[in-house]
């Protein structure tokens, strides 16, 4: 058995089986915001999604905007470049967190 | 988190499942479903496949053309769709396609004679035969962008991409920068060029097994980059939807996406774009006169038949416009998403 299989992502409007309500307002929410041009183009959207993806590592999304870039119009270097900036945001959060290991060694005495 | 098209395959009425072939994706059924009527419009376009050779050998090419290819029109049958556009005044355009057309020996003579006859002739045309050249003989095509300045053609052309990358994946190695080379001779005879009346426009198709961008958008990201990086300039961009026939069908069996890629067309499905298809006022001509409702019918062997095999020599326009034009699974990809025909998005 495998815990991912990307054909569970045609099953995804399944999840509404119980309390339907709350689904139907998130995918109604959802559609609103990454599926209309608003003050970001769908494009945009689209790349921040894959970023997204990528950084919360969710592989239905990772396939599903990889496909959504592509028809949206964006190329594998603009795609590989937000990668990276999900990347990089997560270095940089991971090593800003160096700060409380500074405090933390300065008042231990150590730094 | 990614939305699936639930509302689309919950108020569509899919096809059966019927084999593991293309043949689950009934075409008809669901232009039934949506009660359509698909008949016959006019003919305002003859579209004219004069060869299968080309010098080029694409991932996508619905034709299967090639160098090694030897289908080509006789001047019998050129004769006969000059004669064709002679007698119907309502035909206002002759679409010339290939393969690369300009490897047909008769090519030149009909674009004289059809422009003779006060037609838009419109030119498929690759880009890169103008530097290759003939493949078997290595005649010359260098000539091609002052002939068609001279005789007023629509130059239309297929550009995958404003990059490299994706441009020489589907179309080969070293085709983007000979593209590149070409457009700028076409530019420096007038051909994009602003109130030259050159129209110069390109082709996207998608490099793999994806819907087109919107044209608009893309159009956009085309004029920028090539502009700013190679100093081109061209009309329009036509973004059309890869057929899932023949060479790009096989490559998309070989990955095993084929049944991803018809469950995407068919999900995509927009009435609105149906309605605008391009068969419904076009007649694809073989290069043996065998007449289809398009190109890609014609290379599917899918003859029209109105009581009897049609051709250029038995052309008969009122018989044609109350034909049953025929449907497959391919048509699909002509009615995704916005939509995709020769002139780019329907609607």
């Amino acid at each position: 058995m495998n815990y991912f299989d990307s054909k569970d992502l045609e099953r995804f409007a399944e999840v509404g089986t119980f309390r339907k309500e709350l689904m139907d307002k998130f995918f109604d929410y959802y559609g609103t915001v990454t599926g209309e041009d608003g003050a970001l183009s769908k494009r945009e959207k689209s790349l921040i999604a894959l970023a997204v993806a990528h950084a919360l590592k969710c592989p239905y999304c990772i396939d599903a905007y990889t496909t959504t870039c592509l028809e949206n119009g964006s190329n594998p270097d603009q795609m590989t470049e937000a990668i990276h900036v999900a990347a990089a945001m997560a270095a940089g959060i991971t090593l800003v967190h160096g700060t409380q290991m500074l405090g933390h060694l300065e008042r231990a005495g150590a730094a | 988190m990614y939305q699936p098209d639930k509302i689309l395959t919950s108020t569509l009425d899919l096809p059966v499942l019927q084999s593991a072939s293309d043949l689950p994706y009934n075409f008809q059924q669901v232009v039934n479903k949506h009660h359509l009527n698909l008949s016959p419009l006019s003919i305002d376009t003859l579209q004219v496949n004069i060869t299968k050779m080309c010098n080029q050998a694409c991932l996508h090419c619905h034709v299967d053309a090639s160098p090694k290819r030897t289908e080509s029109m006789d001047l019998r049958t050129v004769n006969a769709c000059l004669e064709i556009l002679q007698n119907h005044p309502e035909i206002i355009n002759l679409d010339i396609t290939g393969g690369a057309p300009e490897l047909n020996p008769h090519f030149d003579y009909l674009v004289i004679e059809a422009k003779k006859l006060g037609k838009h002739v419109m030119i498929r045309h690759n880009l890169t035969v103008t530097l290759e050249g003939h493949p078997t003989t290595s005649e010359s095509k260098e000539y091609l962008p002052a002939f068609f300045a001279e005789h007023h053609v629509e130059v239309i052309s297929s550009l995958p991409y404003y990059q490299e990358f994706f441009t020489d994946k589907q179309r080969g190695k070293g085709v983007f920068h000979k593209s590149i080379e070409s457009a700028l001779r076409l530019n420096s005879v007038g051909f994009g060029m602003p109130n030259s009346g050159l129209l110069f426009n390109l082709v996207y198709n998608p490099v793999g097994s994806f819907l087109p961008a919107p044209q608009a958008n893309l159009e956009q990201d085309f004029k920028l980059e090539l502009r700013t990086k190679y100093g081109i300039e061209f009309n329009h961009l036509f973004t059309m939807t890869n057929m899932p026939i023949h060479r790009f069908k096989d490559n998309l069996q070989r990955r095993g996406a084929f049944q991803d890629y018809m469950d995407k067309l068919l999900h995509a499905f927009n009435p609105t774009a149906a309605g605008g298809i391009m068969c419904r006022s076009l007649i694809s001509v073989g290069y043996d006169g065998s007449l289809y409702d398009c190109d890609f019918n014609q290379m599917l062997d899918m003859n029209i038949h109105a009581g009897e095999k049609m051709t250029v020599f038995n052309f008969d326009a009122q018989k044609l416009l109350q034909r049953n034009i025929l449907f497959a699974s391919h048509c699909f990809g002509c009615t995704a998403g916005a939509g995709s025909s020769c002139g780019g998005t329907i609607s």
